[in-house]
């Protein structure tokens, strides 16, 4: 059994309207200092048996992110 | 990191520079020095790099659009002509619309959500930059064949762009145009349209003029999206290896454009501003050299005080940045702190970030460096003008003698065979219903909206005290331009005069998006010559002026360009929306009329392209004489009360256009095909200038009257009828039982002497069925 973590967010240069949103968000719920806030998604992928690496990444970066806008990493916990 | 500066580019003058990987030329690098009298700065070189390209200078375009302005026929409805961000028509009642369309196809491909919806914001935003409120936008799409795997990647994401952004701003999607061809497979086009509605004095134009005045951007931070997007995607051609090169995009935010809109129209209403330009292609670099260049001609600008999203960004990249939602206005310093206080009531950023000078240079430093100091009208307005050679395809004569005549191409022959064509081509991709795409488009936001697709036009009302209102339609029957490129643009030009004249609105001015494949191929460049050629003519003889438009090249995949596709937007005006004609019949006993004469056309014709993949022919040339006529005839009969219903025939013949009006109304009614007609060329024929009119019987007589004193012809076809002999086809069907209410019946009489009928209901199935059954696969 492996557990796949896969973090999906936008590239640093691309603008997050969703975290701009937020970060403003946040210093009107009172939390001073936020200079920054940029979100994701994270993909958590149960396996059964070896994990395909390669596989994974060719998924990773088609499938789960769009390569154009977005960079993904993995994490892989062998249970 | 060093700066590199004048002194320094002074001090280096042979210190190489990587200009041809910014898609400068020799000629043209040797030209910036010799207006320099050095070496650029690399913040020079990519300022001028970008406003060069094709896609800001027009430089392959130039010396054909002049026609354009050459050919312009008299009208005193222009306020504002070619060459603003967008040409301004009056309406009447100290009322202007605004209109244009710009294309944003390569974004589009590379990453279809954000490409369509900042084509949108872009559109959008030279709209407002005019001073007019933007109340409407259209989109006229093109894609590869409706099944191949990469439409599905690309129409869902450019359809969800579109309403994304647009919804998002609380603008209506009116109309538009959804069109396949494999030839847009690898480069589908993503044209977008907007309008917008001002008082006359509410005009603004693109100039910084008054010496002292502060140059304010205002907006969004600037960001690392989309650098060099502007020359680099809209103007190189898609390899065949496809997804290798991934430059960045821009993201929009439609959002912050909805605080934008209402933020610039309220400092331009309080009077605070000299001039105002949108930031689009080019950003920083296309914004102040255009301002400079137009206004009093020189400019102070410090771009350190550009806010930024990444701070690492270097002056290059701030130059260049396509980073979306922001505007640059020009502002007297007593006005400075009232627009400051405008901007951030509606929390948007605005920094003072130069000045009006009298120098005649664009000077603009980096943390006290001067990085650029250049003539600005020499980077915006007098880039390179190419004379690209062209000529006629040698294709071009084999392709227009395959003539799609009886003996090429076999057409159905027995009343059956047309019974079944009729329901393969309601259900043919590019005549089915649109549905899917449009149902995910706010059409009604704002409560302006008169008509929407799939009505000829769309149509919003301006005033509501006096009902003024316009309408607008695009269209492009783009084979047809391929069989001949100078009347395809005149029978596009011709389309859409009608379809907005078919919905009671006089057509008024006119707008396009030229997509062809790289200028660089003289056949291409032929194609592309031909259509502005014919369009500048037609223009002209139907007097409606060219206010303005949109050049996109390079659309095409390897060697491979698209159909040559321009785009004609036509804008109409229409004193009460009350009175405008629909397309759906109504009333029992209203009589069918088909307005124009039906001969054997069908090159570039919807049934040859679904039924046999054939293109060839020559088209008949659209007589536009004749179209002005029926579009007096159109306007004349909305005014006076003749018309309860009206649609232009077009793509698919009389025969669609009947089908989509049944479909419209949910009526059925009862048509003959006329004596010594063939009924196949009645019913799918596509020869120009014809309309479908629905007339009261007891108007008849001054209709006819009418078109008779016009010597045109008009040819009674059939009449509504709702209550049309059931029983034959309930004897047939299983679910006869349940008939309380008439099935909808489409009857065709006088069919090589037979009768066929369709209901209704299975003609709205096959209408329906064939986007959803791809795309919601």
């Amino acid at each position: 059994m492996a557990r796949v973590i896969v973090d999906v967010s936008l590239k640093p240069e691309i603008l997050d309207p969703q975290g701009r949103a937020v970060q403003g968000a946040l210093g009107r719920l009172g939390l001073a200092g936020v200079t920054d806030v940029r979100q994701g998604k994270q993909f958590v992928i149960e396996i059964d048996g070896t994990v395909d690496r390669a596989k994974l990444e060719e998924l990773a970066g088609n499938l789960l992110s769009n390569p154009v806008i977005e960079n993904y990493s993995i994490t892989i916990e062998q249970a | 990191m060093s700066i590199d500066n004048i002194a320094n580019a002074v001090a280096t003058p042979d210190h190489p520079q990587p200009y041809r990987d910014l898609g400068v030329k020799d000629d043209e690098y040797q030209r910036i020095r010799d207006i320099l009298g050095r070496r650029p700065t690399s913040s020079e070189l990519a300022m001028y790099s970008v406003m060069w390209s094709e896609h800001c200078s027009y430089k392959s375009s130039k010396v054909h659009l002049a026609q354009f302005g050459d050919k312009k026929p008299q009208t005193d409805a222009m306020l504002v002509g070619i060459g603003e961000n967008a040409g301004v028509v009056d309406i009447g009642n100290d009322w202007a619309v605004t209109f244009k369309i710009e294309s944003h196809n390569h974004p589009s491909y590379v990453e279809p959500y954000q490409g369509a919806a900042t084509g949108v914001g872009g559109i959008v935003r030279d709209i407002m930059s005019m001073g007019a409120r933007p109340v409407a936008v259209m989109d006229p799409l093109r894609f590869g064949p409706l099944d191949a795997p990469d439409t599905r990647r690309v129409l869902p994401g450019v359809i969800a762009g579109v309403g994304g952004y647009g919804n998002c701003l609380g603008l209506p999607n009116i109309g538009g145009e959804v069109v396949f061809d494999p030839t847009y497979l690898g480069n589908p086009l993503v044209n977008a349209l907007c309008v917008g509605t001002m008082k006359h004095a509410d005009i603004h134009l693109a100039k910084a003029s008054g010496i002292g005045n502060r140059v304010i951007l205002y907006g969004a931070r600037t960001g690392g999206d989309g650098i060099g997007g502007v020359s680099v995607l809209a103007s190189e051609t898609f390899d065949a290896d496809g997804p290798a090169k991934r430059p960045s995009v821009q993201v929009g935010d439609p959002f912050m454009e909805k605080l934008l809109i209402e933020c610039t129209l309220e400092v331009l209403h309080a009077g605070l501003v000299e001039g105002i330009q949108d930031l689009g292609g080019a950003g920083i670099s296309c914004a102040t050299s255009e301002l400079a260049s137009n206004g009093t001609g020189g400019m102070q600008v410090w771009l350190d005080r550009v806010p930024l999203r990444d701070a690492t960004l270097s002056p290059e990249e701030i130059l260049m940045s396509e980073s979306q939602e922001r505007m640059c206005a020009i502002v007297p310093p007593e006005h400075v702190e009232e627009f400051m206080a405008i901007c951030r009531k509606w929390d948007v950023i605005a920094t003072d970030i130069g000045v009006v000078t009298d120098t005649g240079r664009l000077v603009i430093e980096w943390h006290g460096e001067t990085i650029v100091d250049v003539p600005p009208r020499t980077v915006a307005h007098d880039g390179p003008v190419y004379q690209r050679p062209y000529h006629r395809p040698a294709w071009q004569d084999a392709l227009q003698a395959d003539a799609p005549t009886a003996e090429r191409l076999p057409r159905p022959q027995t009343a059956s065979e047309l019974h079944e064509l009729v329901l393969r081509m309601t259900a043919a991709p590019n005549l089915a219903s649109k549905s899917w795409v449009t149902d995910q488009y706010d059409r009604y936001v704002q409560g302006n909206t008169v008509m929407a697709q799939p009505e000829d036009s769309g149509m919003v009302r301006v005033d509501e005290e006096s009902g003024l209102g316009v309408a607008v339609a695009t269209d492009c029957n783009a084979r047809v331009a391929k069989l001949d490129p100078y009347h395809g643009a005149r029978f596009a030009l011709a389309e859409a005069y009608r379809n907005v004249a078919v919905s009671g609105a006089k057509p008024l001015a006119v707008t396009n998006c030229l997509n062809f494949g790289s200028p660089e191929d003289p056949e291409v460049m032929w194609q592309f010559a031909e259509a502005v050629r014919g369009l500048a003519d037609g223009c002209l003889e139907l007097g409606t002026p060219v206010t303005g438009g949109n050049v996109s090249f390079y659309n095409q995949t390897g060697d491979v360009a698209i159909l040559p596709t321009p785009v004609v937007g036509v804008l109409g005006v229409i004193d009460d929306v009350d009175r405008r004609t629909p397309m759906a019949w109504a009333e029992d006993g209203d009589l069918i009329y088909v307005l124009g004469d039906t001969a054997d056309d069908f090159a570039g014709s919807e049934w040859a392209h679904e039924v046999h993949g054939h293109l060839g022919g020559l088209p008949r040339p659209v007589d536009l004489a004749k179209e002005r006529v029926l579009g007096e005839i159109l306007l004349a009969g909305s005014r006076d009360g003749m018309f309860n219903a009206a649609h232009d025939v077009s793509d698919g013949g009389i025969m669609q256009s009947l089908v989509e009006m049944a479909l419209r109304s949910n009526v059925g009614a009862r048509i003959w095909v006329p004596r010594d007609m063939d009924p196949f060329v009645f019913m799918y024929s596509e020869s120009a200038t014809r309309a479908i009119v629905v007339v009261p019987r007891d108007e008849e007589s001054r209709f006819t009257a009418m078109c008779g004193a016009r010597g045109f012809t008009a040819e009674r076809v059939g009449v509504v009828d709702s209550q049309l002999d059931t029983d034959a086809i309930a004897a047939s069907t299983e679910d006869s039982s349940n008939g309380s209410e008439p099935a909808q019946l489409l009857q065709l009489d006088n069919v090589h002497g037979e009768t066929i009928r369709w209901s209704v209901d299975e003609l709205r199935a096959a209408h329906l069925r064939t986007l959803p059954a791809v795309l919601n696969a």
